[in-house]
């Protein structure tokens, strides 16, 4: 990594995870790369804000209502466009992402290598957290899906765990799709002409909470996303 | 009889034509329903009232579309009617939702600057 003074944010979206968030922010803090933290509290109904707040080390955006997750990450862009971050990464707030990991995944961003990096749990067979089958099975849908439509193999279009550049935040700020923006995302991002590339992460399985994706969702979430993906791939390019 | 019971028919329609659509002005004129979510609702309330109006436009149009009983095409309508409305309300909402997605977004971040000043108010 190249030593010029980046100035990087760490977007973490968090919805009810006031057990998990303060350790979180802790850990990113506990790295040497003074990077700055916004916790974005999407409408948790419980003290997620204020366990967030009480750390010290992080500024905090109280949502009034609960937007999901897309919206709560374009909050974050917006921040960073608006205050001039050279990088921004998202990091979840339900202690998933490990930050020991976020060098690998904002160090191709620094090199100038690529515009967006993403933490990807299958490049490699690990011991780590990969999911149950049925979400696995999802995630190879998506894979191939993008491989047809953007003609680039990501192995895990769910994983939130990406950083960006300065032009891919501004375009994300405006851009960022809503309800479960991760697989569209993608498409986005290789369809509007930004360089992407995975690298292998580590991730823990959730320490508290419960994913947003369960009982009767999958199918939901499933057909829902498929659609999006095909509708942001007919689109015309943006930029 | 029968053509009394017709002409029956058509003045009931012409006066349900005629209430409706001074329903959905008196609507918009207490600005209950703002001009540009009434226009669907006019253009079929015209449609309806051409219809009650006019009985053969209902025939001309189950011809054109080789409908062999003209009343279904009225039930066609009618359907075509409350269709265009509801995906119309799926655009209105679709609109609103990204607003107020926008809207909260906004609010967030402002409260954000708001408390940073407020803690540190010598910092101008």
């Amino acid at each position: 990594m190249k030593d010029k003074a980046f100035r990087v944010l760490a977007i973490v979206p968090a919805y009810n995870e006031e057990k998990t968030i303060s350790e979180v922010i802790l850990s990113i803090k506990q790295l040497d790369f003074g990077i700055d933290i916004l916790v974005i509290n999407d409408g948790s109904t419980d003290r997620t804000g204020m366990e967030a707040q009480k750390t010290e080390q992080a500024l905090v955006v109280n949502l009034p209502a609960n937007l999901g997750i897309g919206g709560a990450v374009q909050t974050g862009f917006k921040y960073a466009l608006r205050n001039n971050y050279d990088i921004a990464f998202q990091f979840d707030g339900d202690g998933q992402h490990k930050a020991l990991e976020i060098k690998k995944i904002i160090g191709p961003v620094m090199d100038s290598e690529v515009d967006v990096v993403i933490g990807s749990r299958f490049l490699k067979k690990h011991n780590g957290f990969q999911s149950t089958v049925a979400r696995r099975i999802g995630i190879k849908i998506f894979e191939y899906l993008n491989m047809a439509l953007i003609h680039q193999r990501i192995t895990d279009n769910t994983s939130g765990f990406r950083a960006y550049n300065r032009k891919a935040i501004g375009f994300m700020a405006d851009n960022y799709p809503t309800d479960f923006p991760e697989p569209e995302a993608v498409i986005l991002i290789g369809k509007n002409g930004f360089r992407m590339k995975e690298v292998f992460v580590s991730m823990a399985a959730r320490d508290q909470g419960t994913s947003s994706i369960n009982g009767f969702r999958p199918l939901y979430y499933m057909v829902k996303v498929i659609l999006s993906i095909f509708m942001c791939a007919s689109r015309r390019r943006l930029r | 009889m029968t053509s009394m019971s017709i002409h029956t028919i058509q003045y009931i329609a012409v006066i349900g034509s005629t209430c409706f659509l001074f329903f959905i002005m008196g609507l918009i004129h207490q600005k209950k329903i703002r001009e540009n979510y009434s226009l669907v609702w006019l253009f079929f309330g015209g449609v309806f009232m051409v219809i009650s109006l006019w009985r053969g436009s209902l025939e001309l149009i189950a011809g054109m579309l080789g409908i062999a009983y003209a009343p279904a095409a009225l039930f066609l309508l009618l359907l075509l009617a409350v269709i265009s409305i509801l995906i119309h309300y799926s655009i209105v909402i679709s609109r609103q939702s990204e607003t107020i997605v926008k809207l909260v977004q906004e609010v967030g971040l402002l409260k954000m600057a708001v408390n940073i000043k407020e803690a540190k108010p010598w910092k101008q």
